[in-house]
């Protein structure tokens, strides 16, 4: 019996996981346009979600320069894929926001991640007031107009791209979550001293992960710029890119790798229901607020703790049937 | 040439008497109760927008909506304090986790603030005609609501100062920010403190706001940039000194009137870039101690 369950619970995971990403996969086969924008948009804020989870989940270190490299990613397909005019193929399109992002956030970690975490959490607030007046500037000055055409690849397109993009993340979370490497970060986290200590060049693995997640955060952009199609500097870099990344890893709970992408989930699925209401971002700042205060692990801990209990449950429910029985004998 | 330098430098004594107070108000939040107000400029607009409705709707003259503005302010400060940053306080399990979960709750602050303003003033952005006829300082023309808003903030930035070195209560403040729980041993109400320095921070947010709608207007989206000038004018001067804020306050004020000059739209990225090279070079600030 306990070979039988183990092969199973060992195979169900990831069985579930390749079910449901065959499903995706093929969901543009029979889907309407309406639901195929929103599976878009929900798969963008999972890998946001998920992204800023991995460097300042484990860390500690809060990061809100999300939307700064989620604007650099906006603007590289903008310069190298306008419209009627594509510099080069797509796929270098891609790399190149990614690695853009993964420079900037490079610059940004080398020069706050050996201060104290409040003075990276400053500076990270302010990239994106600093940045945006730059490409403004630069836009009216040598471009001549407020905002560029991207080129069109059609919206089944730009869902196969956001695809792969969320498995990639998803697959290089979990693996960086499992290494040694996801082991130094929980340490940076726990004691950073000790960490360090220990062994653990802690600088240079915060630096190098804050840049990883930066690095999606590009490819993202990049990829929501293609399905945006036009991009101005203003709906580029909003704050908003910051905080509900920041909102919906803090509600789904940072401790798990789902966490985040439920949080992800509920919150894309709100935003899209209240979007024509004023008040969404009002109801958004409150129910972080409400969270912070009162379920700070988020719904994963909800979750874990059901889990627990219900794993009780079921043990006792089975040894009590055993227990019975040698009580009968 | 000397004529505009003269009026760089008397525009950036306006300017940076305002940016004082923003930075001092924000200073009292982080270096006394450890709360990274992040919407501490979301503050400062709903001030802004409270004193502009309250002169044009039942034209009550900033200066006196100033004290109703600030009263008001420091109520809701001292009442958010008790309601979410002392539970915080007490279940957080480090000063560190604190200073996480606090900046986070304040995160969600600036939204609830920023959307509660834009839903009862949606319109454009919006200023007063109150004060605004020229007058003459060592011959540069300047509006004499901008006068009387450095002489304000002079006034109020003394008051407060004395109020923090010379005073019983200023003394366990100080005692508070040095060592929470050797201060709570020596019979400190270290909790109510906490939440009159957030209270007063907000308060001086609160004055900041009318004194700057008086003079430059505002806009729903002013509060980050404002925002963002506290965290620059904090990081240059020192985290939690009264008149490294101030002095602070008129060097970013200056550097702001230079740019206006030549590069406006340059303004933030100067700021954050000194604030790099601060934060690199002498992370204490000028006036701060080590």
């Amino acid at each position: 019996m306990n070979i039988a369950t183990f092969t199973s619970k060992k195979f169900l995971v990831p069985g579930v996981l390749v079910l449901i990403l065959v499903m995706l996969a093929t969901v543009p086969l029979y889907i309407s346009p309406g639901p195929r924008t929103l599976l878009i948009d929900f798969f963008m804020y999972i890998i946001l979600a998920v992204s800023w989870t991995m460097f300042s989940g484990p860390t500690g270190y809060i990061s809100l320069a999300s939307a700064a490299f989620f604007g650099i990613g906006v603007y590289t397909p903008a310069l190298l894929y306008a419209q009627g005019a594509p510099l080069l193929p797509l796929p270098a399109v891609l790399v190149a926001a990614g690695l853009v992002s993964f420079c900037c956030a490079l610059l940004v970690g080398a020069a706050t991640l050996r201060l104290r975490g409040i003075f990276f959490t400053m500076f990270t607030f302010g990239l994106l007031e600093a940045v945006r007046p730059i490409i403004q500037y630069c836009e009216l000055e040598f471009h001549g107009a407020r905002g560029r055409y991207v080129e069109s690849i059609g919206p089944n397109g730009v869902y196969y791209l956001m695809l792969f993009a969320l498995v990639a993340v998803m697959v290089t979370a979990y693996l960086l979550k499992r290494s040694r490497w996801g082991l130094a970060m929980q340490g940076i986290g726990g004691n950073e001293e000790a960490a360090a200590h220990m062994g653990v060049d802690t600088t240079r693995v915060k630096v190098i992960t804050f840049g990883l997640s930066g690095a999606f955060m590009g490819i993202t952009g990049a990829i929501t710029a293609i399905n945006w199609y036009y991009v101005d500097p203003s709906s580029a870099f909003n704050l908003n890119y910051s905080f509900l990344p920041l909102l919906m890893a803090l509600v789904g709970g940072m401790g798990q790798l789902y966490g985040p992408v439920i949080g992800a989930l509920g919150f894309a699925y709100l935003r899209w229901v209240l979007l024509s209401t004023q008040y969404y971002m009002l109801i958004f700042g409150g129910i972080m607020i409400l969270f912070i205060l009162f379920l700070p692990g988020g719904l994963a801990s909800l979750i874990e703790r059901g889990r627990h209990r219900l794993g009780g449950v079921v043990a006792k429910l089975w040894k009590g049937g055993g227990a019975e029985q040698h009580a009968n004998t | 040439m000397a004529a505009t330098i003269l009026s760089i430098i008397i525009n950036g004594l306006l300017m940076g008497g305002i940016y004082a107070l923003v930075a001092m108000g924000f200073s009292a939040q982080y270096g006394v109760a450890k709360v990274l107000n992040l919407a501490h400029g979301e503050f400062i607009m709903f001030a802004a927008f409270t004193s502009l409705t309250l002169y044009t709707m039942f034209s009550i003259s900033p200066l006196l909506s100033v004290i109703i503005v600030a009263v008001g302010l420091f109520a809701i400060g001292f009442g958010l304090h008790k309601a979410i940053f002392r539970s915080l306080l007490h279940s957080s399990p480090s000063p560190a986790a604190f200073e996480g979960s606090s900046l986070l709750a304040a995160f969600g602050l600036l939204y609830v603030i920023q959307s509660t303003a834009k839903l009862i003033w949606p319109g454009l952005p919006s200023w007063t005609t109150f004060l605004a006829f020229p007058v003459n300082i060592l011959g540069v023309q300047v509006l004499a609501n901008k006068v009387v808003a450095l002489v304000f903030s002079l006034t109020i930035a003394s008051a407060f100062y004395f109020f923090v070195a010379r005073t019983r209560t200023g003394k366990a403040i100080r005692a508070a920010a040095q060592d929470r729980a050797t201060a709570g041993l020596m019979g400190i109400n270290i909790d109510s403190m906490l939440a009159l320095c957030f209270g007063l921070g907000i308060a001086l947010a609160g004055i900041a706001g009318v004194l700057y709608s008086m003079c430059y207007g505002a806009s729903t989206n002013m509060g980050m940039e404002l925002t963002f000038i506290a965290i620059a004018v904090v990081v240059v001067g020192g985290l939690g000194s009264v008149p490294g804020a101030f002095v602070g306050g008129i060097i970013l004020g200056i550097i702001s009137q230079i740019l206006r000059q030549y590069a406006p739209i340059f303004a933030m990225p100067t700021f954050y870039f000194i604030f790099l090279i601060m934060v690199l070079a002498r992370p204490t600030g000028i006036m701060g101690k080590k």
